[in-house]
């Protein structure tokens, strides 16, 4: 059935629509995805929250959706927007078809539309807030941002692995390939809801803490900031995306917003420390404001290459490490991985200087 | 870090003439190389003897020499320089080969030249199996079970072992030339002979099959710094067991998951990590369609034709920022020259697919079986984007230029179900129009899949096709709804293929497309999918979405592009489009340039002003003529493809500059050509026009044997033939299945050849100089010797050419370049042939004489007058040094009989410039010679047809020069003795043809005609050489000129 994408600027893009659920409209950020594999991580990764991502490669789902690549238990997109879906998945892992996926889901799926002409209005009006509806006519308000994190973070304590050294993650929206990248490294990590107190956290006896990524904006997590700022005092801390971002705002920074965000998978990002560029996976709306760390302790240690944004950051003197990017990939390449590794070093060298102290 | 100032001058080496394997990619790839390093300051020395290429113009290099490609030339030319630093990454493998020779000789030590880009130790690694298997073992990267053997007794003890089937690649070879896929002991003996007769080090890698697999490609790219980042990956759908340069290819990779894509990507960056490499490499990777257990196949450690075509499918110039990191630079210092905001360390994300198809040469070798596996075989490609795969697959198929109408081939319709299902178990030319063809007869997909082992994907895409395709003929074009147009259109049917399938013409459907408001969009490729602007203007039509193209209101000129590199019509051509955008550019004009095929320097979106990357067909060249508002289209540089268009643009009101299809016509339809040469008094052999078989008998016998016969309108003399009497005529039409009539006949004259390329401004003319052919007349232009200028013209003879020239442009009031070709026989001259066009020898002629031909032309044809451009007009006195032209073949690859005759079959061509004629021949000859130190004998193969006047000549001839004649011997086993040095026959009958081809698959020098194994004869003791550069030479005429005024 025809369909439509309407934007926040007055713009509308036609396409067939594909929804199985009774609702006429379906709302959310409209973001762009501009890596030519990795789908199924994109769906299901929790950072997507509340958006409606548009695929820029124009042929989707051709390898179906399968059983082990998914980022979390659930697709989380409020749409999906492509030119060409895929009917059929060939692939051997392939256990649904694309389409078969999102309707299992509910999820709204606008294909046959112009992508590259709704990439352009991103591009020159920033992120805007959309929505996909079968009436052709511009009627709905766009509604404001909503606290997306509190929807995907884990509600229980659930922990992964056997390994000697304990790890906490505070789960914002958290990856599973995060999880993975920890565990297969040795760790035990504890994934806690992102509302966890701070004593709580040192109940469960950490060797250090983990905060993941997760959707919207980071300043709607300023209440935990304090906490934030305690737990990075007190343990090595690796953050992710948005918990990269929580960090600088709970040690004196500031975050912006970005006028469309990066996601993809070819984002080049300098390590100023080795002087190295890596090729990273991204998907973020805000950003870590470069001049606002000014006067704090928080020195800039990985940089786009591209508009010379703030990639990532680490403490004068404590062990923090902390990534706008996606060191644990899924999609996307896999080269900066050795971030997990550093960590790891990081861990045992505070974890040698106890036992000798 | 930045440049190194260390160095101020750098050799480059190139990659010489094209064989199969190595063709216009390295000329793309050279020329911005070459751009680049000159950009930086550098003093570029060149070496490439392949006068056709656009890297050999002083635009892009300092100082060009056009010199054998061997040690001892290249080392006289560094004696000569003294360069700082020297590159061999942009000249493929004969480069590479090149500057480990160099290396390993000791050469560069000697001189003190600094290898730039990636190290030799790198190289080594790469290209020696063994070095690069132990490597792969260490970082734990999988190769196929696999075995060096250096004899065939080795390599049949391994296949003992492991058992069939089994890969033989041989080492350091291009296009994995001598390599193939045996089945059995007796075909593996075989292959593993010629594999190691055709590796320099007697070298061959014997590899457990894993064909079947899916055959994945990563273009990846580092600087010294170890910043590694992958291009592209690009998917074959043809599974491994075909060479990647035969299979039809999808960019980026469709059926790999993030996680299969990122285990490959991961590999890739792994081993050009692991093997140093600064710059660009190609790596192949084989990968079980039903596990995450891969295979690596191949790398190559430097720019390929995969590199170019991965530049052209992302936008992203993989050569020129290659060269930059030889010198120096690190990926985030060099800026994206498309986005021109972004950095060179990036990743390039597409919105479109593209679909690459090979062009192959079985056209021209009509005895020769198109089976395909490991030794590549095209000699071109043509590569089309889209946003869907079935409209790429679609346009591809448009660009090929070959037998097909659409997805249509006649001669596979009217195949049996057996015949096409034999189809399906090897690879072969025909194999996707066989599948087509089989899914319209009801074969499912599924069982398609386990004929052929394609994936799902791709097949399912080739039904999505035939399923519209049975749906259009159902219909009539008057029933075609809007949207049912939408789709076939968005899916990619053509009007023309459209016109074929519903029975009218496709101007027809043009119409009523346009009525009902079906047209294309035009998209841009940005190397980054649109998140950030772009400057470059880069683009390829859909039936979909939004156009991003805005014309501009500037005067401009529409360049027709010649398509895929076949015999015949080769990279000459796109140098001829390359000059006549760069003089209009010039002369203050918007160039906009439309072409297919992305080996070459035309479609690089640095040079027109915009590139259209489109099939050239009406349909698409209209389309942007309309989209853009162009009122002046330019189709003499486009060779046969582009004329052959002419036609239908004027149908459709197009105004052409220069020419208009009454004079093509005039020229190509031999009753008007005939009449216009009578009409001015300007003699032509007796020809007559044939409509069927028995007028061809009655019309062969009028006027005389022997005769030469050849169809109308064709490219490169295909189906041309010398027909000596009247039984081989009747033995001819027996043994053609179809012949197409109407046939031309004329009186065969076996003189001497003669050609020119001229200037003209509709009536005053300039000719740079005269070529003349060493075969008599009946050998192919493009497939003769030739030397310019011409010694064996009278000063009389010469002002009769220039006079019958000047009367042929003047009563055509021709306006461009024009090649004419002249035939001496008994005393008198007779025109052959006026192609009003560039042509083939238009670069070389351009090169050697200082006059840019294509730039005056140029000027001409936007309507200045000879006398407003140039000083000079009439024939041209004669430089002081000879150019030798010589064909290179590529038959060795391809197999069949090397003899040459009137239908061309050589893939490429070399130049020499001497002092002497003889200087230039020792230099044709050179590096065959000295590939063969202990060559002593020459197989003269004698059979009564041959005069024995002329055998005995020849015998002394070869005593005169201290070798041996061998009259009788068995040929199968001297041509493996080490004393086989050339083998003549010039015999048509069959035995004399296997012999032939036996020889020339041993890569034993083969002469099928008396003038060139005299010549042989003369230089082949002959070792001594000088070298010098065509601006040296250039100055030496000028010196002359100097002192005789």
């Amino acid at each position: 059935m025809k369909g439509y994408l309407f934007l926040e600027n007055g713009e509308k893009f036609e396409g067939n629509l594909m929804t199985s659920s009774m609702k006429e409209t379906f709302e959310g950020e409209v973001v762009f995805y501009t890596g030519m594999t990795g789908y199924q991580e994109v769906l299901t990764d929790p950072s997507y929250k509340n958006q409606i991502v548009v695929f820029t490669y124009p042929l989707i789902g051709n390898y179906g959706i399968n059983e082990h690549d998914f980022e979390s238990k659930k697709p989380h997109v409020a749409g999906v927007i492509l030119l060409e879906c895929n009917p059929t998945a060939y692939h051997y892992e392939s256990k649904y078809s694309l389409k078969q996926y999102l309707e299992k889901w509910n999820i709204p799926l606008l294909s046959h539309a112009d992508t590259r002409s709704i990439v352009k209005q991103i591009r020159h009006h920033g992120t805007m807030q959309g929505y996909l509806a079968y009436d052709d006519t511009n009627k709905i308000e766009m509604v404001a941002e909503k606290f997306p994190v509190a929807d995907v973070s884990t509600k229980t304590i659930v922990s992964y692995g056997t390994g000697k050294t304990h790890i906490v993650l505070m789960d914002f929206g958290c990856k599973k390939s995060i999880v993975e990248s920890l565990v297969e490294r040795g760790f035990t990590v504890t994934v806690v809801p992102y509302d966890t107190s701070y004593e709580k956290v040192l109940e469960l006896k950490p060797d250090g803490i983990v905060l993941s990524n997760g959707p919207g904006d980071p300043k709607q997590l300023q209440p935990h900031l304090i906490k934030i700022k305690k737990l990075l005092e007190n343990f090595p801390t690796l953050a992710i995306c948005l918990g990269h971002q929580l960090v600088a705002l709970a040690l004196g920074g500031d975050t912006k917003k970005l006028r469309f965000g990066h996601r993809g998978a070819n984002q080049p990002v300098l390590d100023v420390v080795k002087n190295k560029v890596y090729i990273t996976s991204q998907n973020h709306s805000y950003v870590v404001d470069e001049e606002s760390l000014k006067n704090t302790s928080l020195t800039v240690r990985f940089k786009n290459v591209n508009d010379g944004s703030v990639e990532g950051i680490a403490h004068k003197s404590l062990p923090i490490l902390s990534v706008q990017f996606h060191p644990e990939a899924h999609p996307g390449p896999i080269d900066s991985s050795w971030i997990f590794d550093d960590f790891a070093d990081s861990l045992s060298i505070v974890r040698r200087e106890k036992q000798y102290a | 870090m930045p440049k190194d100032t260390s160095i101020q001058s750098i050799l480059v080496i190139g990659s010489g003439p094209i064989v199969i394997g190595q063709a216009a990619e390295f000329d793309y790839s050279g020329t911005q190389g070459c751009r680049a390093l000159k950009e930086e300051g550098y003093k570029v020395i060149l070496v490439n003897n392949n006068p056709a290429t656009i890297m050999t113009d002083e635009v892009n290099a300092d100082i060009v020499y056009f010199e054998p490609l061997t040690v001892s030339s290249v080392e006289k030319i560094i004696a000569k320089e003294r360069p700082d630093g020297m590159i061999g990454t942009l000249g493929g493998q004969t480069g590479l080969n090149l500057a480990f020779q160099l290396h390993e000789a000791g050469v560069l030590d000697k001189y003190n030249v600094k290898l730039l880009g990636t190290p030799i130790e790198s190289i080594k690694k790469g290209e020696d199996r063994e070095e690069f298997r132990a490597l792969m073992m260490e970082l734990s990267e999988p190769v196929p079970e696999s075995q060096i053997v250096h004899t065939v007794d080795e390599a049949v003890e391994f296949a003992n072992e492991v058992g069939f089937p089994l890969i033989i690649r041989p080492a350091y070879t291009l296009g994995g030339t001598g390599g193939g896929i045996a089945d059995t002991l007796e075909e593996f003996k075989e292959l593993v002979k010629g594999g190691l007769d055709e590796s320099p080090i007697t070298q061959c890698l014997i590899e457990k099959s894993i064909a079947g697999y899916k055959e994945v490609e990563y273009e990846v790219m580092r600087d010294h710094n170890d910043t590694c980042i992958t291009i592209c990956n690009m998917e074959n759908i043809d599974p491994v067991g075909i060479h990647t340069g035969d299979s039809i290819v999808v960019a980026p990779s469709q059926t790999l998951t993030d996680v299969e894509y990122q285990m490959l990507r991961t590999a890739s960056i792994k081993i050009i990590s692991a093997l140093g490499i600064i710059g660009g490499c190609n790596i192949q990777f084989a990968l079980d369609p039903v596990s995450k257990n891969y295979y690596l196949i191949e790398v190559n450690p430097r720019v390929s034709r995969s590199s170019a075509l991965a530049s052209k499918a992302t936008g992203y110039p993989i050569a020129k920022i290659a060269a930059k990191l030889a010198v120096g630079y690190t990926l985030d210092e060099l800026l994206n020259p498309v986005t021109g905001g972004t950095y060179a360390s990036f990743e390039p994300a597409l919105d479109y697919v593209v679909v690459k198809f090979p062009r192959f040469p079985f056209d021209k070798f009509p005895t020769v079986e198109d089976t395909l596996g490991t030794q590549m075989k095209a000699t071109g490609e043509v590569m089309a984007i889209d946003t869907n795969l079935e409209r790429a697959i679609q346009k591809a198929v448009s660009s090929l230029e070959s037998d097909n109408i659409g997805i249509t081939v006649k001669k596979i319709s009217a195949k049996s179900d057996e015949e096409l299902l034999a189809l399906m178990k090897k690879g072969n030319e025909g194999r996707f129009f066989a599948i087509i063809e089989l899914l319209r007869r009801g074969l499912s997909i599924e069982e398609l899949h386990l004929l052929t082992k394609m994936d799902l994907f791709f097949l399912q895409s080739f039904k999505t096709i035939v399923d519209l395709e049975t749906q259009i003929k159902k219909t009539a074009l008057d029933e075609i709804s809007v949207d049912f147009m939408k789709t076939i259109k968005e899916k990619g049917f053509s009007d023309g293929y459209l016109a074929f399938l519903l029975n009218v013409t496709e101007f027809e459907v043009r119409e009523k497309r346009k009525q009902i408001g079906v047209l294309p969009s035009y998209r841009m490729v940005d190397t980054c999918a649109a998140e950030f602007e772009s400057q470059t203007s880069y683009f390829y039509s859909s039936y979909f979405g939004k156009s991003e193209v805005v014309p501009t209101t500037n005067e401009k000129v529409l360049i027709v592009g010649s398509g895929p590199i076949r015999i015949g019509q080769g990279i000459e051509f796109d140098y001829s489009s390359v000059h006549g955008i760069l003089s209009l550019q010039e002369e203050g004009y918007e160039t906009l340039l439309i072409n297919n095929n992305p080996e070459t320097v035309s479609t690089d979106f640095e040079v027109a002003d915009r590139l259209y990357f489109e099939p050239l067909t009406l349909e698409d060249v209209l389309n942007v003529i309309e989209a853009e508002n162009v009122s002046k289209v330019l189709v003499q540089y486009g060779g046969q493809t582009a004329i052959n268009l002419a036609k239908d643009l004027e149908a459709a009101g197009v105004t052409l500059l220069g020419i208009n299809n009454d004079v093509i016509d005039q020229l190509e339809d031999r009753d008007r050509f005939y009449k216009l040469l009578e009409e001015i008094d300007v003699p032509h052999l007796p020809g007559k026009i044939a409509y069927n078989e028995e007028e061809l008998v009655i019309m062969a016998n009028e006027l005389g044997f022997p005769i030469l016969i050849r169809p109308s309108y064709v490219i490169g003399g295909k189906g041309m033939v010398v027909i000596n009497h009247e039984g081989e005529l009747v033995q001819f039409i027996n043994k053609q299945i179809d012949i197409g009539f109407p046939i031309l006949l004329d009186a065969y004259a076996p003189g001497k050849e003669f050609e020119i390329d001229l200037v003209a401004d509709g009536d005053k003319i300039l000719i740079p100089t005269i070529v003349e052919h060493v075969e008599k007349a009946g050998v192919h232009s493009g497939d003769s010797h030739a030397i310019l200028p011409a010694v064996s013209l009278s000063n009389v003879d010469k002002k009769e050419v220039e006079e019958f020239a000047r009367k042929i442009v003047s009563k055509l009031h021709f306006v461009g370049l024009m090649n004419i070709q002249f035939v001496q026989h008994k005393e008198k001259i007779y025109v052959l042939e006026v192609n009003p066009r560039a042509s083939r020898t238009v670069p070389i002629v351009s090169k050697v004489t200082g006059i840019p031909m294509v730039q005056l032309a140029t000027k001409l044809l936007i309507g200045n007058k000879l006398s407003d451009v140039t000083a000079t007009s009439g024939l041209l006195p004669d430089p002081p040094f000879f150019t030798v032209k010589y064909p290179v073949f590529s038959t060795h690859k391809i197999g069949g009989d090397p003899l040459v005759g009137p239908e061309m079959k050589s893939t490429g061509e070399g130049i020499s410039i001497a002092d002497t004629v003889e200087e230039g021949f020792t230099k044709v000859f050179h590096s065959y010679l000295e590939s063969k130190p202990a060559g002593k004998e020459i197989f003269i193969d004698v059979d009564e047809s041959m005069n024995p006047d002329e055998v005995g000549k020849i015998v002394s001839l070869v005593q005169k020069a201290n070798l041996t004649p061998v009259l009788n011997d068995d040929i199968k086993t001297w041509v493996r003795s080490e004393k086989a040095l050339a083998y003549f026959s010039f015999s048509v009958d069959k035995e004399s043809e296997k012999s032939r081809a036996l020889a020339c698959k041993n890569r034993i020098q083969v002469f099928s005609n008396t003038e060139m194994i005299t010549v042989f004869l003369q230089v082949v003791n002959q070792r001594e050489f000088s070298v010098c550069s065509v601006q040296d030479w250039k100055n030496k005429d000028f010196l002359k000129k100097e002192v005789m005024s």
